[in-house]
């Protein structure tokens, strides 16, 4: 150890910078996650508040809160990893096959912009279409003769809303991953398959597909280790604080954001992260062992 | 002239379709923003949005150039936050990365892992920010906005893969010259990784351009909120046009409040827009060079 440690002095000092950020930023509130274990007191900070026990764990699944977050946090990830799946598997093949290198440099800069902006635009742009009084979809029902819909008081839209954005927002992004398995496949393979009179349809179907189920598996499985995590940014700026609509679309990551916002009960808040933390951390454990099974070379560890 | 299978037709046609639906979803709801942003107020509070606008107006613009004051400084922020966390970001992204992917280093398993472990676990949002604001005294300190960003576990190792792919001569072909480690990589390693650390420094100013949600946890001095911030202000809180009306001193009715939201979005994607081409270059590289192995 001193040998290596005078050998690569200026190595190790190099990595100080680093080991100091995730110690600051990752492993402190690591240790901060005792938290959940405490009734948080303000004048007498993260350590050295009293023990609570598992009493904010028990508030937080009593109040019925745990399962709602719970399931919406996972439905909404199952929903965005099925649709996103199939849209980013569509653009890529289509992408791939398609004639013109105009037109398809055109496609993909068009579908890949929304990926650059912020959530705020988003939400802005989403207010701008769904608003009741002068949203544009609102004029367009108007203009053909149908009710307009107050969105923002709605919860059954949201389902569909969040999903429409969420893919809108990524899909030009997520199916460059799959473009790229794509135009990696050898091109002979397609030569010989037109000479056996494989039409387009026989060929993706034939080769395309079956040649970027690797990519495909491990993208899925990656994606589903995250599931316990919701994406905040796209809740909190489509929904905001809007209460009327929490029940359909309220995530873990939402939920904690505002109760630590409104600091009404930082125990709980923290205790609803821990828990996220740890089931998130199992079933990357548990994706991550499949993920080592069907290709070990993409296993993250 | 080339001559299309029937097949090939079909394939076209649909694939021309579904790629034409899907962009015209995406193009729609900016070109509303855009046309809404030049619209009149009253048309756009009456009739509603137009694709293209009944009567164009500046109005909204004007007022922007009217109080630029609040803006402006926002603007400010967030460029400075911008350039200075991913200089550093970047930077400190690269040497974390060069460091473990060092094949004679015998410890970069243990930092590999002591900083990919921080992406799987987290001790969550409410330490973290007890920590952050009553240990490390953040609140209203710009550094809030720039240290949650600074360095990602992912960035280093789309960096630490693309340090893989050069090869390993030319830091042997300094150590043979005599040079220490921090002047290989400042001196060699880094000019050669020119690609990669764009990449990876598009990635972090994109982060830190569009970030907000760390100015809403600890930013409450209104002389250091970032661009997006003021925006998000701007659409959820009415006291933003209150306070805009005084500074004009136009009469809150007669402010055009829908029309000056619009124009601030339109304010605050273009930039974005006009940097695309570079993002899109560097970033669709990134990814490939990220999906071999992470």
């Amino acid at each position: 150890m001193i040998k290596e440690l005078r050998k690569h002095k200026v190595l190790f000092a190099m990595m100080v910078p680093a080991v100091v950020y995730f110690f600051l930023l990752c492993y402190l509130p690591m240790a901060g996650t005792v938290l959940a274990f405490k009734n948080y007191r303000f004048d007498k900070g993260i350590f050295l508040s009293p023990w609570a026990g598992l009493d904010n764990f028990e508030f937080f699944f009593r109040s019925g809160k745990a399962l709602l977050v719970t399931s919406n946090t996972v439905l909404y990830n199952a929903a965005f990893i099925v649709s996103g799946l199939l849209l980013q598997l569509a653009v890529a093949i289509v992408i791939a096959e398609m004639g013109g290198r105009f037109l398809r440099k055109a496609a993909q800069s068009v579908l890949l912009f929304p990926f650059f902006l912020s959530w705020v635009v988003v939400g802005a742009i989403v207010y701008n279409l769904l608003n009741y009084d002068y949203g544009f979809l609102n004029v367009l029902l108007r203009a053909v003769g149908l009710q307009p819909i107050d969105f923002y008081s709605s919860p059954g839209w949201w389902k569909y809303i969040l999903l429409f954005f969420h893919n809108w927002k990524y899909v030009g992004y997520n199916s460059l991953v799959y473009l790229a398995a794509i135009i990696g496949i050898d091109r002979s393979l397609y030569e010989a398959a037109s000479i056996d009179g494989a039409n387009v349809f026989q060929r993706i179907r034939r080769i395309t597909l079956p040649l970027i189920v690797p990519t495909t598996v491990i993208m899925v499985l990656l994606s589903v280790g995250n599931i316990f995590r919701g994406n905040f940014d796209l809740f909190y700026q489509l929904v905001g604080s809007n209460g009327l609509l929490f029940n359909a679309t309220d995530v873990i990551d939402t939920f904690v954001f505002r109760s630590l916002l409104s600091s009404q009960d930082i125990g709980m808040s923290a205790a609803t992260g821990l828990y996220q933390s740890v089931v998130c951390f199992a079933v990357i454990l548990a994706t991550n062992a499949l993920v080592r099974r069907v290709q070990p070379d993409y296993s993250l560890f | 002239m080339a001559h299309y299978t029937k097949d090939r037709m079909l394939f076209n046609i649909l694939g021309c379709a579904f790629i034409g639906l899907l962009c015209l979803l995406c193009i729609v709801p900016l070109l509303l923003i855009l046309s809404g942003s030049l619209s009149e107020e009253e048309a756009l509070v009456r009739h509603g949005f137009r694709l293209i606008p009944e009567h164009l107006s500046l109005a909204g613009y004007e007022l922007v150039f009217k109080a630029p004051g609040d803006i402006v400084r926002a603007f400010g922020v967030s460029l400075f936050v911008l350039m200075a966390g991913t200089a550093l970001g970047t930077f400190l992204t690269a040497m974390t990365s060069y460091v473990i992917g060092r094949r004679d280093f015998k410890y970069r398993n243990y930092f590999s892992f002591y900083i990919y472990f921080t992406s799987v676990f987290s001790g969550g949002l409410v330490p973290w920010y007890l920590l952050m604001v009553n240990y490390y005294h953040m609140k209203d300190n710009l550094l809030a906005l720039i240290l949650p960003l600074l360095m990602n576990v992912f960035y280093i190792l789309v960096m630490k893969s693309f340090f893989a792919s050069i090869p390993e001569a030319i830091a042997e072909s300094g150590k043979i010259d005599g040079a220490g480690e921090l002047r290989i990589f400042l001196t060699l390693m880094l000019p050669v990784a020119k690609p990669g650390l764009a990449t990876i420094a598009l990635f972090i100013g994109l982060g830190y351009w569009n970030d907000w949600s760390n100015a809403m946890l600890f930013i409450h001095d209104q002389n250091l909120v970032p661009l997006q911030y003021y925006l998000y202000n701007l659409m959820n809180k009415t006291e933003m046009l209150n306070n805009l009306a005084g500074k004009t001193g136009m009469p809150i009715p007669d402010i055009p409040k829908e029309t000056f939201k619009l124009a601030m979005t339109v304010i605050v994607i273009a930039p974005v827009f006009f940097v695309y081409p570079f993002l899109q270059r560097f970033i669709v590289s990134g990814v490939t060079v990220g999906s071999v192995k992470g």
